[in-house]
């Protein structure tokens, strides 16, 4: 297990969502659509340039801006 | 009358739900696509009218923008509440129902994708979840209509929860949490090649393929079934109705006002491109070209909404459009402008900042062709063969790319970033598909048409008047100078700005090479129609006006003349 941030992780790393930083309607939004501290997601794709990252968690897929994605710290499963 | 209001988180399948709910009789209170929109129905339920209103999606009822303040003030409207649920994401869905039994409203669930659920090996106890919220739920499966009549038959046992209210957010999690694990129990699966196959389409590489792909395919559809409708449809009408004009025209004789509503006679008969009469051209081009066209897009684009496709393009073109100042969102205003522009510019109302709705509006306003103008594009054009089309369509693609990189580098301000939920792909249902294609398609001769049709009765008095030739005049010198054009095309642009479908009646007969004809066309695929220019008005205010018209002003001067020098 090592903590870093969810905008790091590669495609197809498995990690748990450790906290959340930023703003609470920030907090709130991301909770709302199911990523919560200590859920699993799977990076299914990363875009390039800086683009969006796509997570699974919950069984859904949802896409995570990469300024959003530094906001989130995990723990990931090595 | 009773008014249910049906609220959910978003892709859960609400509207399909609404629609099988509601009759035909459903009216959008705003335009459809926009953020502000919502769907208002009627159920005839044991004689009485039920009144039925489809909430925008909102994941809690703490509004995060726009649609989701709409969702949760509708909530004053309704006498009884039907929370829509996706029993595949209970745990996601049950936060906005722990907030919704706080409102002491009569509240009843439809725990929807039931079917799904069980195939995904989720297992929901139904029973201890009604004993835990203390309302009704109800299985269904809304495309397949299953539960749907329980639904109905069960309204009236919504009631109002007798739970201990909430403190505070963080509690609110607790419970649902608390809730889950009380009620659901989840298989584990593995990853099938289906999953391989919709994650590839939202990978970076082979995402962009699919994008490609899905995009050749739904312009296919729309030539297709645009081509059907007017071979069997739209022709035959027309062949019809040269009785009654011939008539008139004969009845009128020659005059002011032959020349106003009928036009000219070509070889001595009506000809509806080249007559440019009110009643001819005026009607033939609108209905008779555009129109077909119209039907054949709303209906490709309502397939491609509801196959759950459009996030993942979203995704897919994120990056691109942030260079551009806009994030993936942008694609929607620009899908719905290839349409017709108007929608195109009420969608960009989704987008969240000042300069992203500029930059979308103005981008949509200027580089996107309507159908209206990719008709003109390819009725002028389309003898000469495919490269002079591929000459247009590329200058106008490039276009939207640096104006929208201009555009992006002339404000600081940042862009904010995507964050969006991706649903299953899910296969269309047809009847919710003809509903949403069939409201479009009217939205658009209610409130678009009305507006082009002022534009061509006000250009064809000017016309008549002799008040365009002397705009002409004017302008001849200018045109042979700087777009290697004859002052005989002056008439074409000008009086086409206000009548669009005038431009290739008034283009054919100047025998222009197809050099020339390619430069009128991109000059004036750079300028919308009235109906579009006066909504860009009503969302950008004068200020941001100036800027886009000045854009737009700037970008035909400057690209018809690189054309012409490219190209003569």
């Amino acid at each position: 297990m090592n903590e870093t941030t969810l905008a790091l992780l590669k495609q197809n790393a498995k990690a748990t969502v450790a906290a959340l930083n930023g703003v609470s309607a920030f907090q709130h939004r991301l909770r709302s659509m199911g990523v919560k501290e200590g859920k699993m997601l799977r990076v299914i794709a990363k875009h390039h340039f800086s683009g969006p990252i796509v997570v699974e968690i919950e069984r859904r897929q949802i896409t995570i801006g990469r300024g959003m994605a530094h906001k989130i710290a995990v723990m990931q499963e090595s | 009358m009773k008014t249910v209001v049906l609220i959910g988180d978003p892709n859960v399948g609400k509207s399909v739900l609404f629609s099988r709910l509601t009759g035909v009789d459903v009216i959008a209170s705003n335009y459809p696509g926009t953020t502000v929109d919502y769907l208002e129905g009627r159920m005839n339920r044991g004689g009485k009218t039920v009144e039925i209103i489809d909430a925008p999606g909102t994941y809690s009822l703490t509004p995060t923008n726009k649609a989701e303040e709409v969702a949760v003030s509708l909530l004053d409207k309704a006498d009884i509440i039907v929370n829509v649920v996706d029993a595949t994401s209970l745990e996601r869905c049950l936060l906005l129902t722990v907030e919704l039994l706080e409102k002491r409203k009569p509240v009843i669930i439809a725990l929807n994708m039931w079917d799904e659920a069980q195939h995904l090996g989720i297992h929901i106890d139904v029973h201890e979840l009604e004993n835990i919220l203390q309302v009704p739920v109800v299985p269904t499966v809304a495309i397949t209509a299953e539960g749907i009549s329980e639904l109905v038959r069960r309204l009236d046992e919504s009631r109002i929860s007798e739970r201990p209210g909430l403190k505070d957010d963080d509690q609110a999690w607790m419970e649902v949490g608390h809730i889950v694990r009380k009620v659901q129990t989840v298989a584990h699966r593995h990853h099938n090649i289906w999953d391989r196959l919709t994650d590839a389409t939202v990978k970076s590489g082979t995402g962009w393929m699919v994008a490609m792909g899905v995009m050749f395919a739904l312009f296919w559809l729309v030539r297709v079934v645009g081509e059907s409708l007017i071979r069997y449809c739209i022709e035959p009408a027309f062949e019809l109705y040269r009785v009654p004009i011939d008539a008139l025209s004969g009845w009128l004789g020659s005059g002011l006002l032959h020349k106003i509503l009928i036009g000219a006679l070509i070889n001595g008969k009506v000809d509806y491109i080249q007559s440019m009469g009110i009643l001819t051209t005026g009607l033939f081009v609108p209905f008779g070209m555009v129109l077909p066209y119209i039907i054949a897009f709303y209906l490709a684009l309502a397939m491609l909404e509801d196959s759950g496709y459009l996030p993942r393009l979203a995704t897919v073109t994120d990056n691109v459009f942030h260079k551009l100042g806009l994030h993936g969102h942008g694609i929607i205003p620009v899908l719905l402008g290839l349409g017709c522009k108007v929608p195109g510019i009420l969608a960009a109302r989704t987008l969240e900042t000042r300069k992203q709705r500029f930059i979308a509006i103005t981008l949509v306003g200027i580089t996107i062709p309507c159908t209206a103008q990719t008709a003109m594009i390819f009725g002028v054009l389309g003898r000469y063969g495919a490269p002079y089309i591929l000459i247009v369509l590329g200058t106008m693609a490039t276009i939207f790319l640096l104006l929208g990189f201009i555009l992006n580098k002339t404000s600081k301000e940042e862009c904010p970033e995507l964050f969006l939920d991706i649903p299953p792909y899910r296969l269309p249902m047809p009847s919710a598909v003809v509903k949403k294609t069939w409201m479009r398609v009217r939205w658009f001769l209610t409130e678009a048409m009305p507006l082009v049709f002022l534009g061509v009765m006000a250009a064809s008095i000017l016309d008549a008047f002799g008040v365009t030739d002397m705009l002409a005049k004017f302008t001849a010198p200018f045109m042979q100078a700087w777009f290697g054009l004859p002052g005989a095309a002056g008439p074409a642009l000008l009086s086409g700005f206000l009548r669009k479908e005038l431009a290739i009646g008034m283009l054919v007969p100047l025998a222009l090479s197809p050099e020339q004809l390619t430069i009128a066309v991109t000059v004036f695929a750079f300028f919308p129609c009235i109906a579009a220019l006066a909504v860009m008005l009503k969302e950008l205010r004068a200020k941001d006006m100036l800027k886009a018209v000045a854009a737009m002003i700037l970008t035909s001067l400057l690209v018809g003349g690189i054309l012409r020098m490219i190209l003569i």
